[in-house]
Order: structure tokens, then C-alpha cells, then sequence
């Protein structure tokens, strides 16, 4: 146990060091980087509370997908960084009203937690030993919420679609190749012509 | 939990292991290789040329999409792993569920294929 | 102190041994791709250092240890350094959790297909960083390639992974060997209901490892040498081992899922006295032949072709798949009672 006490210290204390610099690094890409690290120890702090599906799942999705994404845009779009950071004084109340409101929201959790311990949704439901914990979230995922898993479907369904509507452009008068219409040819189609050498292609 | 706890640590222990190695091989031609820069060897290669400008630059949107379009699939990957190994007890109906899920899916994944987002130029 | 220092040491000393013999056989499945490939070239391959050349491997890495190791000028140097490390790290990490016979792994974890697919997802970050923190077009624009190719194979690589699991109803890799264990051997692994898969899944691996013929990110030709254009020295040989060592992965990936990792093909003696790890590392030598044979064989995909074939091919060939095995579990009832192994 007090090694599990020793790993959550370790991982938490990385982690909001790491947060921390996301903030304040100059270079964006540092942020970026500091931020996969911050996700890298949030997966370790899954571990620790016994979610292991979780843990492996935020790596896979949000440090393997996700932060490629932010990656590529703070990476190689063209953004003016000195020209962002012009704006922080203009969105500093309305970014500072967001942080308290996250604030008070947290604070009321704890104080909720700290108050009645025993209260529903205070307290996780612990994990039958005798399964693990990836099935025991597929036990229930699918049957049991439904109509949630169903939405999430189509949570993802709106994000394809945005995707596409949003990034889509097509450039004119580019020649593809269509794999089907050259294997579909055969010798009679195509016309082999005799090529005189030196001669050079006429017509 | 300390069992999970004692099947974890050895992976730490491996990625540290992993970790001090690989540092270790990078670490090795600083101390030991004989150096002696000088600026055409340090300078970006551009095939003989002086670079113009900044490497980075602007590029086709279409990487950006690829990336999204990944994200996504992604998660359906990830919702498909504890219903993969449940699937024995789930019943018709766990199994309904998830082809309805897929099915939502596949009819992105036909808009987007319709339109020509999976076409590369 | 000492009631936890002695499991920890016996753990370090277990870990170096097993990434010491994986390097050590990485050093010489280098040396036998480098021979294949001279051999179907009708060349003789490395044949100087040692006997037959096989200390060649030996050889170049005292070379690279030697060699000036150049940061660029303009390059961000922590990211620079810190990209070949990461990519050799990663590489390595992912072999704590396979099985390489029954009852011997680093960790033998609940997760362990979704720790090695993370691990995997992860790989392209190397690349990225390399590419970008060299503030040089060549690097740069291959990265750009890479993680976008990595990407798209990852997709079927997650789908292939699903249809083995339906089968054996558990992460743990040693439970999916296990599910393979029945008394038809050969005739009971993976690969024969999911052959379509494997194929799938062979072709991904070497998309994702940017093997030939997917090497988009190296193409000599058009991007001299990808993003390790900048790179000299060992940080450009923990760009090569990280390579290597990925692609040994997705070999034991594949003997595991659809080969009974070390698992006896014909199960009975005296086939099942030989130990199991030299039944592992026969497969995974038979795959990693494969791969060899498949870079000296195939000519190089453009890129269209490359995202067309992961994209339009094997995405909608691994999704009716997995539709189809849940199908045929559900109707039959062979699903039912394997699931649920804690």
C-alpha cells in the first residue's frame, strides 16, 4: 500500500508540474508535449485506482490520436504564436470566470465527499474481484446503457460529418487512378503500338 | 489492488530499464566520437542549397482530416474491446446493441466515402 | 527494506536479461534481412566482419558509437535528442508484456493487447518529433507522411485485433494463446477461420513499422533518408533499432494471435517436449522471413495507393469481418462460455 501511496504522489506531482508548464511554455510544441506527458500520468493515476481499461484506453485515444492532432496543428499550421498571445489580456476575465466556475464546481464535489463519505455517486462502486475490469464495464456498457452507448454513436457520427463539412475542399482537374477500371481491362482493349527506336513518339 | 499494483510494477520497472538504455546508446558518440562542427555542417540539408526560409509550413488540410477522421475510428475501436471479450454473455442483445452502434458508423463512414474524403490527391 | 528491494532487483535483472537477448536477436534478424535481400538480388550481402559477415551488426553499432553525432543549428535540440529516445524506448516497452513461452513475461498483465496497441499508437510520436525538430523540409515533410500513413493502418490493426478477441474472449495475451490451446494444434490457432485477417494484419504491421514496400517516410528517391535526413551517429541508430525491434513485435503480435504463440503445432510427443520458446521464436523468425521477402519481392506503394488500400480495402474488409465472426459466434453459441476469464 505504501508503495501505491508513493506511485500516486509521484504521478500526481508530475502531472500538475506538467499541466502547469502546458500554461506557460513559449513554445507551443513544449505545451503539447508536456500536455502528453500530463495524460501519460493521468493513465498512471487510473492504474493506481484500479481502472486499467481506462488507463490504456486514455493512452490509446488521447495521447495516440488526440495529441497527434494537436501536434499537427500547433506543429505545422501556420499560426502567429506572438500574434495569439497579443489576445491574453482580452480573454483573461472570461477565461478567469470559466476557471473559478471549475473551481467552486470541484470544491463542491470534495465538500460533498467530504461531508457525507457514504452518499451515492461519492463513493465508487468497488470491482467484483473475481472479474476484470475491462468485462465489467462491458457487462454493463451495452445492455444496461443503452440509449448512452447509442448516443455516443452518434455523438461520433455528428464528428465524422462536422469533419468532412468543415475540411473538405476538393482541388479541380486532379486525375485519379481507378484500381477497379484498370483491372477490369483486357488485352483486346488495349491498343499496342510499335514504336520505330530513334524515331521518338509521333502522334 | 496490490495485486494489480504488483503486475504493473514490473512494467514500470521494464520501461525504466528500456528508458536508461536507450539513453544511455544516445549518450555514448557525445562522450567518446570525435567532433569538429562547422557551420556547412550544421546547417539544415537542402541538396546543396542555402533553405530559403522556416521548414515548417503550411500543408494540404487533408492531413488534419486523416487525423479526425482517426480519432474517430479510433474510439469505435475502443468501444469495441470490452464488448469483444463480454460478448459470450451479453446475449442477442448486447449484440444488437453494438451492431446498431457500428451500423451508425458505417453510415459516416459511407457519407464520407461518397464525397470523396478518402480520396488522396 | 530488503522484504520488496529483492523482488525489485530480480525484476531489473530479469528485465535486462530478456532486452539484451531481444537485441541480441534483433542484431542478427538484421543481419538475415540484410541477407535475404542480397540473396534475391543475386548479391552476396554482408560477408566481411567475422565468418559469413556475422558480426556485422556488431560492427556497425561500435561504427555508429564512434561517429560525430551533428544537432543541427537550427534544430529545437531537446526535442531532437529526445525523439530517437523516445522511439527506441517505446519499441522496447512493448515487449514486457508478451508471453515468450507459457508463464514467462516481464508483466503478465490484464491488458496486455491494449497495452501493446497503445504502445504501437504511440510510435509515430518519434517520428513526429524528429521530423519537426529538424527545421528541414526533407524530415518534415516525410514526418507528415508517416504519421498520417501510421494512422491509417492503426485502424485495421484496432479492427484485426477485435476479431481475434470475439475468439478468445480475453486481453491477456497469455489467455489468447491459451484459447488457441485445443488438441487439433496447427488446425486449431487463429489463422485458419481468420486467414483474411492475418493477411490484414501482416500487411498493416509493415505500414505501421513504415517497412518496404509502405516506406513512404524513407523513400530514398524522393525523400533521401525521411526524417532522419539530420540524424547521425546513435541517434540515428535508435531510429533503426526502434524500427527493428517494432517490427519483431508485430512478428511475436502475430505468432500470438493467430499462431499459438509458443504452442506445439502438432500436439502430441515427442513435438510437445521441445520447449515452448523455441516453437515462439520459430514463428516469429517464419514471420519476420516473410517481411524480408515481401521488401525484396514488392515495389513501393505511391502514396494515393497506400491510403486507398488502408482506407477503401482493409478498413471495410476488417469491419464486415468482425461483424461477421460476431455473427457466426452469436448464432452458433461458440462465443458463450469463453468470456469472462478475470
Amino acid at each position: 500500500m505504501n508503495l501505491a501511496a508513493a506511485f500516486f504522489y509521484l504521478f500526481s506531482a508530475i502531472m500538475i508540474a506538467s499541466a502547469f508548464i502546458v500554461i506557460v511554455a513559449r513554445n507551443p510544441v513544449h505545451s503539447v508535449l508536456f500536455l502528453i506527458l500530463a495524460f501519460v500520468n493521468a493513465a498512471g493515476l487510473f492504474m493506481i485506482a484500479g481502472a486499467e481499461f481506462l488507463a490504456m484506453i486514455l493512452i490509446v485515444v488521447y495521447v495516440g490520436a488526440v495529441a497527434v492532432l494537436f501536434l499537427f496543428v500547433v506543429m505545422m499550421l501556420d499560426v502567429d504564436f506572438a500574434e495569439l498571445k497579443e489576445g491574453f489580456l482580452q480573454y483573461l476575465p472570461i477565461g478567469s470566470l470559466i476557471g473559478i466556475g471549475v473551481l467552486i464546481e470541484l470544491l463542491l464535489i470534495v465538500g460533498a465527499w467530504a461531508v457525507a463519505p457514504s452518499s451515492p455517486g461519492a463513493s465508487p462502486t468497488a470491482v467484483a474481484a473475481d472479474i476484470s475490469n475491462t468485462a465489467a464495464l462491458g457487462q454493463i456498457l451495452y445492455t444496461k446503457y443503452f440509449y448512452l452507448f447509442q448516443a455516443a454513436g452518434l455523438v461520433l457520427l455528428t464528428a465524422m460529418i462536422g469533419a468532412i463539412v468543415l475540411t473538405l475542399r476538393h482541388k479541380p482537374d486532379v486525375r485519379r487512378q481507378v484500381i477497379a477500371d484498370q483491372n477490369a481491362r483486357t488485352p483486346a482493349e488495349v491498343t499496342l503500338r510499335k514504336v520505330p527506336s530513334r524515331a521518338g513518339l509521333q502522334g | 489492488m496490490t495485486g494489480l499494483l504488483a503486475d504493473y510494477l514490473p512494467l514500470i520497472v521494464f520501461i525504466g530499464v528500456a528508458l536508461f538504455i536507450a539513453t544511455a546508446l544516445l549518450v555514448v558518440p557525445f562522450l567518446v566520437a570525435f567532433k569538429s562542427p562547422d557551420p556547412e555542417k550544421l546547417s539544415a540539408y537542402e541538396c546543396g542549397f542555402n533553405a530559403f526560409d522556416d521548414a515548417r509550413m503550411k500543408f494540404d488540410v487533408r492531413f488534419y482530416l486523416v487525423a479526425i477522421l482517426f480519432i474517430i475510428f479510433d474510439l469505435e475501436v475502443a468501444f469495441l474491446f470490452p464488448w469483444a471479450i463480454t460478448f459470450g454473455d451479453l446475449g442477442w442483445f448486447g449484440f444488437w446493441s453494438m451492431m446498431v452502434f457500428l451500423g451508425v458508423l458505417t453510415v459516416g463512414f459511407v457519407y464520407e466515402w461518397r464525397k470523396g474524403a478518402l480520396e488522396w490527391d | 527494506m530488503t522484504a520488496w528491494l529483492l523482488p525489485l532487483i530480480l525484476i531489473v535483472v530479469k528485465s535486462v536479461a530478456l532486452i539484451v537477448v531481444l537485441l541480441l536477436f534483433v542484431a542478427y534478424y538484421l543481419y538475415a534481412d540484410r541477407k535475404i535481400w542480397a540473396a534475391v538480388q543475386l548479391r552476396r550481402g554482408p560477408n566481411v566482419v567475422g565468418p559469413w559477415g556475422l558480426w556485422q551488426s556488431f560492427a556497425d553499432l561500435i561504427k555508429f558509437a564512434l561517429k560525430e553525432p551533428i544537432v543541427p543549428d537550427g534544430a529545437n535540440k531537446l526535442v531532437f535528442l529526445l525523439a530517437p529516445c523516445v522511439t527506441a524506448m517505446l519499441a522496447l516497452s512493448a515487449w514486457a508484456v508478451i508471453p515468450v513461452t507459457e508463464g514467462v513475461a516481464i508483466a503478465n498483465i490484464n491488458v496486455g493487447i491494449l497495452y501493446i496497441f497503445a504502445i504501437s499508437s504511440l510510435s509515430v510520436y518519434g517520428i513526429i518529433m524528429g521530423g519537426w525538430a529538424s527545421n528541414s523540409k526533407y524530415p518534415f515533410l516525410a514526418a507528415l507522411r508517416s504519421a498520417a500513413q501510421m494512422v491509417s493502418y492503426e485502424v485495421s490493426i484496432g479492427f484485426v485485433i477485435i476479431t481475434v478477441l470475439l475468439c478468445a474472449g480475453s486481453l491477456n495475451l497469455a489467455d489468447i494463446v491459451h484459447a488457441q490451446d485445443t488438441r487439433f494444434g496447427l488446425l486449431g490457432w487463429y489463422w485458419l477461420p481468420l486467414f483474411p485477417m492475418l493477411v490484414v494484419f501482416f500487411v498493416s504491421a509493415m505500414a505501421e513499422t513504415n517497412r518496404p514496400p509502405f516506406d513512404l517516410v524513407e523513400a530514398e528517391s524522393e525523400l533521401v533518408a525521411g526524417f532522419m535526413v539530420e540524424y547521425s551517429a546513435t541517434p540515428y541508430m535508435l531510429f533503426m533499432l526502434g524500427e527493428y525491434v517494432a517490427i519483431v513485435t508485430m512478428c511475436a503480435m502475430m505468432a500470438i494471435l493467430f499462431c499459438g504463440g509458443w504452442l506445439s503445432p502438432i500436439p502430441f510427443p515427442p513435438f510437445t517436449w521441445i520447449p515452448g520458446i523455441v516453437w515462439f521464436i520459430l514463428k516469429v523468425t517464419f514471420f519476420f522471413f516473410m517481411i524480408g521477402m515481401v521488401k525484396a519481392l514488392v515495389p513501393r506503394y505511391r502514396y494515393d495507393q497506400l491510403m486507398r488500400l488502408g482506407w477503401k480495402v482493409f478498413l471495410p474488409i476488417s469491419l464486415f469481418y468482425v461483424v461477421l465472426v460476431a455473427g457466426v459466434l452469436q448464432a452458433t453459441g461458440w462465443g458463450a462460455g469463453m468470456a469472462l476469464r478475470p
